[in-house]
């Protein structure tokens, strides 16, 4: 195997650093709360503009939905703990098990979102609705936020479930990669990772009559700590999404 | 095996990896590559810029409709100023020279995230793209200026909500890489690469990746109600439906502003880079430097106000800014001396990079105290919304950052490509740029003093004379523009062999091969000194 090659495996390998793809997470999240900043410095503008209206508003939604949710979310955290925690003990199964309930416990969420709004839209009660036009600004403006700031909210859940659709395999891996020499035509030689994708190619200009190979065993632990990262990475991901919930219910649901 | 250390040795121009042709490129995850998408896609972007410009100023040249109508005129400055700052300034000298040379000047192979770092580019392409094509499609190109400014852009039949979500896009690049290089920079320091001893360049990179994480979420969230208020009616910045526009113009400017020092901060971390080198000195001040970079990014935060003094505010909010505004000139001046420190009793060399360099001085001044007008309370009355504004806001991005993005090409030209640039055709472009940009801004500064007011195709014919000067200066701009270009275009090819080190620089990237190696550094070096010892490097000839 040439120089090169080597070089190509190496590569992937130093790259990778646990505590980098931790910060680059956190900051990640920072810019998710930035983004949720905005819409509730609006919020907190418009309730000290309109006090009485928001009052009047909030009255309108349904806080049984709103609880039910809340804990359906604050549930989906602990599950997404317990993945964490069982991925750090290597039970994968387990691990793979929580972090599909998590999702399904998404998902419901979503559902209950779901009749909530229709449920609002068949009153009338959405932007633009001729309903909505005869009520005071302040409520517009309330169902404004309303539907700007769970939406944003209800679009956090359905990235968090497809993330988690992509980790599962990730979570439930045993930590381990093959790579395979091979050659595709009668010149190109290349070394392809069982999971896919080319981890080198060569078309030598001329004839090979002798490959040397050295084999790189890669350290299970290693192996093992970049999936436990991805894993942990999405946790943190859902957390935020539940810890924005956890500001919108009493802001849009308890405050009456 | 034996390991032969030779095949690391190939540039990284010449390496020939997974991929081939154009694909070798644009799927590449070396941030050499990347840096060099960056840079050849935004100055390309930079041309159409300069085109519509020119023909902007060639409207001006005389009162009433000369070329084009208003609505062509309206479309032409939007345009003109989203390509500028969304395009060009502010991805900029980090994501084209950043990329470049961060991972080289702290002795690491490549950036915290490689891939994050391709799909950035990718973004970027992705939301120019849209922004293209929001030109042709629905309603038409845009004509609300490039701050699309509630209520007007919710109402405009032109094609606000494609614009928008191009500029939408184009956050999140940016944002992609403020992640990237902030963890780069925590994370992949060589050892003995202590934070003092990191190059002043990193040290301004370092600030504006936090600028950029911290503040663009909030010009994505804007953006983005701007186009659900488009699609759905909202109502959040919609006076109609109770809303409040004045709440879109804080929030545009709560990221725009801080985007202001995006685009100067890493200007500025050329600058301390270049004068050390030409003066063979050692930067004076260097915490200074560092922490003013710092203090800017953080007070740079706290004034965006200053854009709104006749909007409608409270007269507390308004000296609060207006304070805050004057604050940020304390360390822009602790930056402007300690460079002329370092000058003093140097060895100055007056290569083109530090002609360029020191253009920069010069103009950024004029900029820096034209923003001093803009900022304090009563002249800004006079002359908000005028050509002054125009006039001094060029003078910081164009004289300032633009300058400096030239300065840095001429200067890190040999290390990316390998070939020097030849001195005359600079000089010669040094000075028609010089000319034809004083000609064309300072001209406007007047006019808005006059009270010429901005965004409009016509003006009353008693401004004309100082309107021909500076359509005048956008010409000799333009030629000196294309003396540049054209002589960095050929020396890429036929300019003469680099060596390693040819302006005897201190810094990492001077003391490895040019083109640098695929992988910068066969072995991590270590570190041991600070970045501006001159002491052991040879002067050149
Ligand atoms: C040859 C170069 C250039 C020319 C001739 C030019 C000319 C102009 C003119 C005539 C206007 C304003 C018109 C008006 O308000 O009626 C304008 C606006 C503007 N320019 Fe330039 N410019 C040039 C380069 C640049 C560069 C390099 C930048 C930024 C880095 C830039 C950023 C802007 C911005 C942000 C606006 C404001 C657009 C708006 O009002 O929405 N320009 N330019």
């Amino acid at each position: 195997m040439s120089d090169a090659a080597l070089g190509a495996v190496a590569r992937e390998h130093e790259h990778h650093d646990a505590t980098g793809a931790k910060i680059g997470m956190w900051l990640f999240l920072f810019t998710e709360f930035l983004l949720f900043g905005g819409l509730f410095l609006l919020y907190a503008v418009y309730r000290t503009k309109f006090p009485a209206d928001f009052h009047f508003a909030a009255t309108t939604l349904d806080v049984r939905l709103g609880t039910v949710n809340t804990a359906i979310l604050l549930t989906s955290s602990l599950t997404m703990v317990l993945s964490v925690a069982a991925h750090e003990r290597d039970n994968r199964k387990l691990s793979t098990a929580f972090l599909a309930l998590t999702m399904l416990l998404g998902l419901a969420f979503l559902v209950n979102k779901y009749f909530e709004w229709s449920t609002k839209i068949d009153h009338g009660l959405f932007p633009g609705a001729a309903e909505l036009a005869t009520h005071a600004p302040g409520e517009k403006l309330f169902y404004g936020l309303y539907y700007a700031m769970t939406g944003l909210h209800g679009l956090h859940v359905l990235i968090g479930i497809a993330v988690m659709a992509f980790v599962l395999p990730v979570a439930a891996r045993r930590p381990r990669r093959r790579v395979r020499l091979g050659t595709q035509s009668a010149s190109r030689l290349a070394l392809t990772a069982e999971a896919g994708g080319e981890l080198w190619a060569e078309t030598p200009e001329d004839a090979v009559d002798e490959i040397e190979v050295s084999f790189l065993y890669e350290h299970n632990e290693e192996l093992a700590k970049r999936d436990r990262i991805v894993v942990e990475n999405t946790g943190l991901y859902w957390h935020l999404v539940d810890i924005v919930w956890i500001f919108l219910f009493p802001l849009f649901y308890l405050i009456t | 095996m034996a390991i032969d250390i030779g095949a690391a040795e190939v540039s990284y121009l010449e390496h020939r990896g997974v991929h081939r042709g154009i694909a070798s490129w644009v799927l590449s995850t070396d941030h050499k590559r990347i840096g060099i998408l960056y840079l050849t896609s935004l100055l390309s972007f930079f041309a159409v810029g300069v085109l519509i410009g020119i023909l902007m100023r060639l409207e001006l040249i005389a009162p009433g409709e000369t070329l084009v109508s208003a609505r062509v005129y309206n479309s032409m400055f939007t345009l003109h100023g989203m390509i500028m700052i969304f395009l060009f300034i502010i991805p900029g000298i980090p994501a084209a020279f950043g990329n470049f040379f961060l991972p080289i000047l702290i002795g690491a192979k490549d950036v915290a995230f490689p891939r994050l770092n391709l799909l950035s580019w990718w973004v970027y392409v992705a939301g120019a793209t849209l922004a293209v094509l929001s030109l042709f499609s629905g309603g038409g190109a845009p004509d609300t200026g490039w701050t699309f400014y509630a209520p007007y852009s919710l109402r405009t039949g032109t094609n606000v909500t494609l614009a928008v979500f191009a500029a939408f896009v184009l956050g999140f690049s940016s944002i992609l890489t403020g992640i990237n290089f902030v963890t780069t920079i925590h994370r992949l320091r060589a050892p003995g690469m202590s934070w003092f001893r990191l190059p002043l360049f990193v040290w301004s990179l370092y600030a504006t990746a936090w600028v950029q994480v911290l503040a663009t979420p909030i010009l994505a969230l804007t953006l983005m109600l701007v186009m659900l208020e488009r699609i759905v009616g909202l109502g959040l910045f919609d006076a109609a439906r109770g809303g409040d526009p004045l709440l879109y113009q804080h929030l545009f400017w709560i990221y725009s502003h801080p985007a202001v020092y995006i685009m100067i901060l890493p200007a500025m971390g050329v600058v301390s880079e270049i004068i050390p080198t030409f003066s063979r000195q050692k930067i004076f001040g260097y915490k200074a430097i560092a922490f003013s970079s710092l203090a800017i990014a953080f007070v740079g935060y706290l004034v965006w106000g200053h854009h709104m003094y006749t909007s409608g505010m409270s007269d507390t909010a308004r000296w609060v800014f207006s304070l805050l505004t004057f604050l940020v000139a304390v360390p822009s001046g602790i930056k402007v001396f300690n460079w002329v420190a370092t000058l003093y009793k140097g060895a100055i060399d007056l290569a083109p990079p530090l002609l360029y360099t020191l253009s920069f001085i010069f103009l950024f001044m004029i900029g820096g105290f034209t923003g001093l007008i803009s900022g304090a309370l009563a002249t800004n009355l006079h002359i908000h919304d005028t050509a002054f504004v125009v006039g001094h806001f060029h003078y910081v991005m164009f004289g300032g950052t633009g300058f400096m993005l030239f300065a840095a090409l001429l200067y890190w030209f040999p290390k990316m490509f390998g070939r020097m640039v030849p001195a005359r055709p600079m000089w010669l472009a040094w000075l028609l740029m010089f000319i034809g940009f004083n000609a064309l801004y300072f001209p406007m500064l007047i006019l808005g003093w006059m009270g010429m007011p901005r965004r409009y195709y016509d003006y009353l014919p008693r401004f004309q004379p100082l309107n021909v000067v500076s359509t005048a200066g956008s010409w000799v701009l333009a030629l000196g523009l294309a003396v540049f270009f054209v002589t960095l275009w050929r020396a890429r090819r036929h300019g003469e062999i680099a060596p390693a080190n040819p302006w005897g620089g201190s810094t990492l990237e001077w003391q490895i091969a040019s083109p640098p190696p695929v992988e910068n550094f066969e072995r991590i070096p270590v570190i041991e000194r600070g970045p501006y010892e001159y002491g052991e490097i040879p002067p050149v000839e």
